[in-house]
């Protein structure tokens, strides 16, 4: 692990840039050469250093002018590299997607540097976010902070390695089943789900459009709801995008734990749990009860079902949202190809991965006609009977405490000849993407040196409740 | 769950629009087949009281004025990244029909 300085919480960076205490150059160059100085855990896909250098000279000179560039002045981010952005490639880790250049940003993107925000590099990811470990990008693996010999978990990976290396003060990942949550659990910092539609996904390379979301990987609860209220709100660009409920999340003052309700979900604590992560939360548990909460342990009885219920919807829309992938419009195109459908079947079958291929054949036989009663709309059914029996507990409970992941970080190598075995790494979070609801993944403890999640979720819309909740149980950690 | 032949699995690559090497095709034979397996334990669920869901938050049918707006790029940026143009800046495409 680095001994990079840890960043300020990012009001107070942005507050020093607007200051005149700090300049947005600095914070660039400071950012720039650490991520230079940690090349070795192989987190950048790409540096947009021209561009970053140039925006920050602009958010100075606007400092010297007495203008305000907004809560983000000056701030450093990293965006996972299925984000589009101007001043450097958007690859989503693909082959067949190297050399792109978007043509416009994310609007997550845009809305940041509204802020002031600079984005200083793209990270690596599981190539289109298909993966829980890095080990899919096309490119290389990245590797975890606390041991490399380790993944960081994924599909943001590079996302959360590079804020638990410090490179950045924060960094973007998209979550689809826990990609997000899962390399922030891996590498022990904070990772934040939203309600699906609270943030704009335009501008995001679209893996599974019914479950993704946009999220904030960070060092603290706070800065993840700064980011996300810089971030949230509607879009006519994204037409699921949805009115926040509450438009402060910047405001995530802990509250009084005394008679808040937290369930503990019975299938999220399985029998095949390591010790060490049942005894982390148990602890968690007694904390919590110590400060007044009341903690008490439910059944889901169809959330043994969502893993599966995930891994049919999700390679169902990839497989439609991929097939954009064709050779012709952009991306990889193979020239030697004839006719039009060879060169639809060269381009993806030498551009996609074997991840991509795979999800996409998936896919398509559970959307066959003959087949698609039988998967597609059973797990579509199933994803009815989860969301009513999460209502049920929401009625009853302010939060859902689990952990975030089954294990800890695993080594690199450990489970890429058994993709069944990978999938079932995100057996504690795809029920969140599956129901719509926001979920939080904080650092809690560690195991041998390996950081241990806790997930907190909370029922839709209740964004800022979860993540002033996740203040409170941040401070009983620490 | 029968396992899926190899022309099960060649019939899928078609229509998803992949070609397979023998490697890739051995793979994914006994890998689909794995997760086929483990999705269809939802096949004894009883979900007859259950309407399919396919968006979560409610909203349906969100419209918009048809009118043009300025997103700040041209047409020729989002063609920037295309393989062939022809002259008059039209996406070229190998012949259909051979």
């Amino acid at each position: 692990m680095s001994q990079n300085k840890e960043w300020k919480p990012i009001s107070e960076i942005a507050r020093a840039v607007v200051a005149g205490d700090d300049s947005a150059v600095t914070l660039v160059k400071d950012s720039l050469a650490r991520i230079e100085d940690q090349a070795d855990y192989n987190i950048v896909i790409q540096s947009c250093d021209e561009r970053a250098l140039a925006r920050a000279e602009q958010i100075d000179e606007a400092v010297k002018r007495g203008e305000n560039p907004g809560r983000l002045a000056g701030v450093p981010f990293i965006a996972k590299d299925n984000f589009l952005t101007l001043g450097s490639e958007t690859t989503a880790a693909s082959n067949i997607l190297r050399g792109f250049k978007a043509p416009y940003q994310a609007t997550a993107i845009e809305r940041l540097e509204a802020e002031g925000a600079i984005c200083v590099a793209k990270a690596n990811l599981d190539a289109f976010a298909h993966g829980s470990s890095t080990e899919n990008s096309d490119f290389f693996t990245t590797k975890n902070p606390h041991d490399p010999t380790r993944v960081p978990g994924g599909s943001s990976g590079g996302s959360a390695a590079a804020v638990a290396l410090s490179l950045v003060p924060f960094a973007l990942g998209t979550d689809t089943g826990g990609s997000i949550r899962l390399p922030a659990a891996f590498c022990g910092v904070v990772g934040y789900k939203p309600t699906y539609g609270l943030v704009s996904r335009s501008g995001v390379i679209a893996m599974a459009s019914s479950t993704d979301v946009i999220g904030p990987i960070t060092q603290s609860v706070a800065d993840a709801g700064l980011v996300l209220d810089c971030m949230a709100g509607v879009d006519s660009r994204d037409s699921t995008t949805l009115e926040p409920v509450e438009h402060d999340y910047a405001e995530v003052d802990a509250v009084d734990l005394t008679g808040k309700k937290i369930a503990i979900i019975k299938e999220l604590m399985p029998s095949s749990l390591p010790d060490s992560i049942r005894d982390n939360i148990n602890s968690v548990v007694e904390k919590l009860k110590k400060k007044g909460a009341i903690v008490e342990e439910v059944s889901v009885s169809s959330l043994s079902l969502a893993l599966a219920c995930y891994y049919i919807i999700v390679p169902a829309e990839i497989s439609s949202n991929l097939s954009r992938y064709d050779g012709q419009r952009y991306g990889y195109s193979d020239s030697s190809a004839t006719s039009l459908l060879d060169s639809y079947k060269m381009s993806r079958s030498k551009g996609l991965g074997k991840e991509a291929k795979r999800r996409i054949m998936i896919g398509t036989y559970v959307l066959t006609s003959g087949y698609y009663d039988a998967y597609y709309r059973q797990a579509q059914q199933v994803r009815t009977k989860l969301i009513s029996e999460f209502a049920d507990i929401f009625k009853k409970y302010d939060a859902i405490l689990s952990p975030t992941a089954p294990s800890t970080a695993f080594k690199i190598g450990e489970h890429t000849q058994d993709p069944l075995e990978m999938y079932l790494t995100d057996v504690m979070t795809v029920a969140a993407n599956l129901t719509g609801i926001p979920a939080i993944s904080l650092p809690s403890g560690s195991d041998n040196g390996l950081p241990i999640g806790l997930q907190l979720m909370a029922k839709q819309h209740a964004d800022i409740d979860l993540l002033r909740l996740a203040n409170s149980v941040e401070e009983l950690l620490s | 769950m029968a396992k899926l032949s190899k022309e099960d699995v060649l019939k899928l690559a078609e229509l998803a629009r992949i070609t397979l090497d023998e490697q890739e095709l051995a793979s994914f034979q006994e890998e689909i087949s794995e997760v086929l397996s483990y999705v269809e334990q939802l096949q004894g669920v009883d979900l007859s009281q259950q309407a399919p869901t396919s968006q979560v938050t409610g909203l349906e049918n969100v419209m918009r004025e048809d009118v043009i707006k300025d997103y700040g790029y041209s047409r020729d940026d989002v063609l920037s990244n295309t393989p062939e143009l022809t002259k008059a800046g039209y996406i070229k495409v190998k012949r259909v029909l051979s």
